[in-house]
């Protein structure tokens, strides 16, 4: 599941050989019967092999030779449909086994009693139970899914994600929720195992692309209804067309009625094979898209759920702004120079690396004219920011020591020191908390210095995709907590519809039931036990893969990356899904016109020889006509199989422009694609005299 | 291009699209109780009737009651029926002492006039009393429009309301519609067919002598003729109001009695489209979104129009076996040219077409002309018009619930194009939805093809068809066609009035009739109680050019992709023979 692996082509030897053996094992009856409209083929080729050992033995309603080609070409069309379905399997059951691959049996450390420092026995991952603690330290393998419970670690979970950089998972707070087969690189951890084995994250993503649970999503029975209505009138206007062919003949005294052999034909190549034969590789192909983005639905609903879409919900912290925040303005406290607070910001930042410390450096520089130094110049020693101590700062060589961090981190460190924080900056800092902005505040040893103020920066490029989002009729909707005004004046920048400032859970969850009773479905992201309630509620929920367990469960979705902007490409995933099923449903139809031409003439040209007026395409004769029709709609399953896999492009448009364009290539294509791929087919087999 | 085949279409259609707007607002008013002019007068009628029938006419009904109150109401109207048929012999009104008629004709005719198709397995004036026409069948003519614009009503309500349990009162609706649509332009009609010259009389049949004798097969003399008469103009303005088309006369609207001028054939067709084309406004009207109804009505006439004048060019033509014996089937000032073969004088080529394609596009089925003589082509039209499932316009009401079933179709294709799970009105449209909307596409086909295939394999059935080869093929499909569809019209040179025929019809005109409308009021039920979804951008727009002409496909291809085997033994190859010999 490395990013690396997500462009791999779609016809991999190493999959193409298990789907064509699964292709062949899918002819069980038992297998065909939950899609009516291959059940009808699989019918119909039955059908014509017994009528060719009937010919076979002397007395068939055709030659032989020319029933069996059919009943051949019958059979194909069910494997072609067959190899579509196993081929989408096969490329989930690949990324499956890439992730067991990361699934060792590992050791676990099971301790007797839930604190750091008591002993343990060393256990195989697979005994643990829920509940369950172990102790996991740096180098181990975590071995099943869990919450932190004691301690702070950084943790590669490139294994799930693909994403190298390590994590922190720390206990309580919103990062405490580790999967298992991640590895701890540095400290320790505690965890209470969260799920029993069989039931962790990385087993169900394995059912999931698996297609194992896949179950019809709500707008797949509806499709399959449709389908069921169309085989259903077609099977009447095929086997009617037997008495119709009698009556025929012996009123014009001539010919012979048609035969099963090509109403059968005629029945196959008029229901929706195209479509019913590829409607379950679409959809295990978009739960592997899925997948490829790096998401884990629960269901397939999920996702069907995220083309429909209307309103997101997106936390402004990350999603919209950066998550770092830059500086904008200096606050020196009472008696502090201006200039002497910016060169101690400056100095405290020189060695930070974080786009907060850099806008500090820069801030320093452009407005107050401090000019950058070196930190090796100095004979500084930089400190780094710890979770314990939440400051940073910097060890000078003539033995200042200054730091920067949050008021309450600073207030314990001057308090250190003997020092005092100033009542009258603490105003200061809440009026800068106020318009959304975050203070850092600076000091040496005792002496606080002022404030830096922090300001939300706009991600760049969020406005155009937000804009892109209004066209496809998805209204946005900032969250945030932020007062009302700071909140307006970012969702505004951002480019956002709407904005939901001094968020709780409980206003949350009312703007989503607010929005879904008016009739809107919604999507949201969210990581903290708190999103918990308003993700249960949403129609859509990702979860962030660093959120806490609590999440998770609540949400349908989970994000392996953590990136809130993901659900564009959800809701994406999900309009592709349905547009790929109803431009080939579209596609299938359409492909009707032409075989009547093909086929009618053909059948009953021997009754009513003044027919061949409507054999438009010159097909060379009936029986090439019929042949041609079946060999038609049995490739185009095959033709169709990378556009089922990859799905029907998609790009933000208008419906109206959408249904136009996807009308013209589905629709009219469709009309037109068989009428030349049928005289082309009947061309070949004239040229190789095979009819 | 003969321009009077034009200017006779364009005057139909333009008078036609004229009516639409006031009429459709009327209509939508009366069925969302607003006053009209009307109230004043039929505001205490109304309530009389509710009084004395203990209605509450602010109970609504679930889905499920509303379709036991139709069905109710339509079965006892069956009942009523058939029994007036089978003992007219004891009733009054009986001038000419008409028999009892035979249970199986009574049972087809009871069910005919129910299910507003009005297939005539009878004559009028050799068969029934003036009783049962006028108190059985013109009663039935109303309330089985009335039936039809109730069940449409109700659906349109399910695309209005928000978390609704109910859809309306169908006793309510149904008086309504009796009462402010129906009875007012009926008399209004009535009078003026009696200016025309259309009967009404409770005086028994005339005998008038010749003018000119003619001698029988028999070579006597014929001097004396019986002229039928009767109540027949009161019956003929609901027959073509109500989308019935069951004629009082047999020869239907042919008949000089019934349709004796050229401006009573003006009035009457007109009748017959008038409320399905009104419907489409009314539906606009009601669901707050004209352009909605408009779009409806845009994607009946985009395919009515060409359709109409292909069938005037079928005929104008004239018929090549004529042609090729030297015979002018040219349209002069003198004649109108093309083939007249079954056809009236008095109406000429563009009336007989006109009404031919309007009375099958609407699901009325009154003839002015023998559909059997027309060209194969010209009578394929008539004939794939009822095929198309009797949307294009339709019957009274049944015609536009089922081109919105066809909508609903429509939307979900196009929704899974876009990418958006469908909505149409602001509804979702899911599973259950298209469970009953594919009954609708579904099941009229079934009715037609299995009635067909076993018309012409059964020898008691075969032994009706006269005409051998496709001609004899295409008339039993036009039966199986209009019956399954509710239209009524008959192709003719089939003898119909045979114990297969009454009772095969009778199922396929009752199945056709109820396992549609309760579909409908399911679906109506189903979108009540859903929550209306808002507009958005990512919306499809249903009232666009684009999403017009798709519905069209939708309901063209449907219709092609079903008949055309059918079509192609039928008519189409009967054309190849006539052309190609």
């Amino acid at each position: 599941m490395k990013k690396s692996k997500k462009a791999k082509s779609l016809f991999n030897l190493s999959i193409i050989g298990p789907a064509i053996i699964d292709s062949f094992k899918k002819l069980d009856p038992r297998h065909q019967i939950k899609n009516p409209v291959m059940f009808v083929v699989l019918v119909g080729s039955i059908l014509t092999t017994g009528l060719y050992f009937q010919a076979l033995s002397g007395n068939g309603e055709a030659p032989a030779g020319s029933i069996l080609t059919i009943s051949l070409w019958l059979w194909f069309t069910l494997i072609f449909a067959n190899f579509a379905e196993a081929m989408a399997e096969g490329r989930g059951k690949a990324q499956a086994e890439s992730l067991r691959r990361t699934r060792r049996d590992t050791l676990a450390k099971k301790l007797y009693s839930p604190s750091y420092g008591s002993s343990y026995e060393k256990v195989s991952a697979t005994t643990l139970r829920k509940g369950d603690v172990v102790l996991v330290e740096a180098g181990d393998i975590i071995p099943m899914d869990g919450e932190v419970t004691e301690g702070v670690a950084s943790v590669d979970e490139s294994a799930i994600t693909g994403e190298s950089a390590p994590v922190i998972r720390e206990s309580g707070g919103d990062r405490n929720a580790v999967t298992g087969g991640t590895r701890v690189l540095s400290d320790w951890l505690l965890v209470r195992i969260s799920s029993n084995p069989g039931e962790t994250f990385l087993d169900h993503m394995i059912a999931m692309v698996e297609g194992a649970k896949r179950q019809k999503t709500p707008n797949e029975i509806a499709l399959s209804i449709l389908l069921a209505v169309f085989t259903i009138i077609f099977l009447l206007a095929t086997v009617t067309l037997l008495p119709f062919s009698v009556y025929s003949v012996i009123s014009a005294g001539h010919g012979a009625p048609v035969t099963v052999t090509v109403l059968v034909a005629l029945l196959v190549c008029l229901i929706p094979t195209t479509i019913g034969g590829l409607l379950p590789a679409i959809g295990i192909a978009g739960m592997d898209r899925m997948v490829q983005a790096n998401v884990v639905a629960t269901s397939g609903r999920a996702v069907e759920a995220a083309g429909d879409v209307d309103v997101l919900l997106l936390d402004k912290t990350g999603t919209i702004t950066l998550g770092n925040r830059q500086a904008v303005a200096l606050m020196p406290n009472q008696g502090v120079n201006i200039k002497s607070l910016a060169d101690a910001a400056q100095l405290a930042s020189l060695s930070d690396e974080t786009p907060e410390g850099r806008s500090i450096v820069v801030l320093a520089k452009k407005k107050y004219g401090i000019r950058e130094r070196h930190i090796h110049e100095l004979d500084a020693k930089f400190i780094p920011f710890t979770a314990q101590t939440r400051m940073s700062g910097v060890d000078l060589g003539n033995g200042r020591q200054i730091r920067k961090g949050s008021a309450e981190a600073i207030e314990d460190y001057v308090r250190k020191f003997g020092g005092s924080f100033p009542e009258d900056l603490k105003s200061n800092i809440e009026t800068i908390s106020k318009n959304g902005g975050t203070p850092l505040v600076v000091a040496e040893q005792k002496q606080v210095l002022g404030v830096v103020q922090l300001k939300d920066i706009v991600k760049g490029g969020i406005r155009e995709r937000f804009a892109e989002l209004r066209r496809m009729g998805i209204k946005t909707v900032m969250i945030t907590g932020d007062n009302p005004l700071t909140a307006a004046a970012i969702a505004a920048e951002a480019g956002m519809d709407d904005f939901l400032a001094q968020a709780t859970p409980e206003t949350k969850l009312k703007l989503i039931r607010e929005m879904q009773s008016g009739g809107r479905l919604v999507a949201m992201t969210g990581d903290g036990t708190n999103d918990a309630p308003a993700l249960a509620q949403a129609d859509v929920a990702v979860a962030m893969n660093t959120g806490t367990q609590a999440a998770k469960e609540a949400g349908n979705m989970v994000d392996l990356d953590s990136n809130p902007t993901k659900l564009i490409e959800i809701v994406k995933i999900g309009k592709q899904l349905l547009m790929t099923r109803g431009s080939l449903t579209t596609f299938s139809i359409a492909n009707d016109v032409s075989k009547y031409f093909a086929i009618i003439p053909a059948a009953f040209i021997g009754t009513y020889p003044s027919l061949k007026a409507l054999n438009i395409m010159h097909l060379a004769t009936p029986a090439s006509a019929v042949l041609s029709a079946v060999i038609f709609n049995a490739l185009i399953i095959i033709f169709l199989i990378p556009l089922a896999l990859r799905g029907v492009p998609y790009k933000p448009m208008t419906a109206n422009r959408f249904l136009r364009n996807n009308l013209l290539v589905y629709g009219v294509g469709g009309i037109v694609a068989p009428f030349v791929g049928i005289k082309l087919i009947d061309m070949i087999l004239a040229v190789l005299r095979l009819v | 291009m003969n321009w009077n085949n034009v200017i006779q279409g364009f005057v139909f259609l333009a008078t036609v699209i004229l009516l639409a707007k006031p009429l459709g607002t009327y209509m939508a008013r009366v069925y969302e109780g607003k006053p009209t002019g009307l109230h004043v007068v039929l505001g205490p009628v109304e309530r009389w009737i509710y009084r004395l029938s203990g209605i509450y006419p602010e109970t609504g009904m679930s889905w499920k009651g509303y379709a036991v109150a139709m069905m109710l109401f339509n079965g006892i109207g069956i009942a009523v029926v058939y029994a007036f048929q089978r003992l007219q012999a004891y009733l009054p009104l009986n001038p000419m002492s008409m028999q009892g008629v035979a249970p199986d004709l009574a049972f087809n005719t009871a069910i005919s006039f129910a299910t507003n198709t009005n297939w005539q397995s009878y004559g009028g004036e050799t068969t029934l009393s003036y009783l049962t026409q006028m108190v059985g069948l013109t009663m039935q003519n109303f309330v089985s429009a009335a039936s039809g614009m109730a069940v449409l009503v109700a659906l349109i309500r399910g695309f209005i309301q928000k978390k609704a349990e109910t859809i309306g009162n169908f006793w309510v609706d149904l008086v309504r519609t009796t009462l402010y649509i129906l009875l007012p332009l009926s008399m209004i009609l009535a009078i003026f067919l009696v200016s025309q010259g259309v009967v009404q009389t409770f005086k028994p049949y005339e005998k008038v002598t010749l003018l000119q004798p003619v001698m029988d097969s028999n070579g006597a003399s014929v001097q004396e003729q019986v002229l039928a008469l009767g109540p027949a103009a009161s019956q003929i303005a609901i027959k073509q109001l109500g989308t019935n088309g069951g004629g009082f006369f047999n020869v239907n609207s042919s008949h000089p009695f019934e349709n004796p001028t050229p401006v009573s054939n003006f009035l009457e067709v007109i009748a017959i489209i008038l409320i399905p084309a009104a419907l489409c406004y009314t539906f606009g009207y009601m669901v707050r979104d004209k352009r909605q109804g408009w779009a409806l009505l845009a994607v009946m006439l985009i395919i009515f129009v060409p359709c109409l004048w292909s069938c005037i060019s079928f005929e104008q033509q004239g018929n090549p076996l004529l042609s090729s014996l030297g015979i002018n089937q040219k349209a002069t000032a003198f004649q109108p040219g093309g083939n007249m073969e079954g056809k009236e004088a008095r109406f000429g080529i563009a009336n007989s077409a006109i009404w031919a394609v309007t009375t099958t596009a609407v699901s009325n089925g009154s003839v002015n002309s023998m559909h059997d003589s027309y060209m194969p082509l010209g009578g394929l039209i008539p004939l794939w018009f009822m095929q198309l499932g009797e949307v294009v316009f339709g019957g009274a009401g049944s015609g536009l619930y089922g081109m919105i079933a066809f909508a609903i179709i429509a939307v979900f294709i196009a929704g899974l194009m876009i990418g958006r799970t469908p909505e149409y009105l602001g509804k979702k449209i899911e599973a259950f939805e298209m469970k009953m909307a594919s009954l609708m596409i579904l099941i009229p086909p079934a009715l037609v093809l299995i009635g067909t295939a076993v018309a012409v394999i059964l020898p008691q059935a075969k032994a009706s068809i006269f005409n051998p080869g496709p001609h004899g093929f295409s008339e039993v499909l036009y039966a199986f066609s209009s019956a399954a569809n509710n239209n009524g019209s008959a192709f003719g040179g089939l003898s119909a009035n045979t114990l297969f025929y009454n009772i095969a019809l009778a199922l396929a005109m009752f199945f056709a009739r109820y396992w549609l409308a309760i579909p409908i009021l399911a679906v109506a039920g189903s979108l009540s109680r859903k929550k209306i979804v808002p507009v958005s951008q990512g919306t499809l727009p249903t009232h666009t050019p684009l999403f017009i002409i798709f519905l069209v496909v939708v309901v063209l291809i449907v219709g092609a992709l079903t008949f055309f085997p059918a079509l192609v033994l039928g008519p189409i190859v009967e054309h190849f023979m006539l052309h190609h010999r």
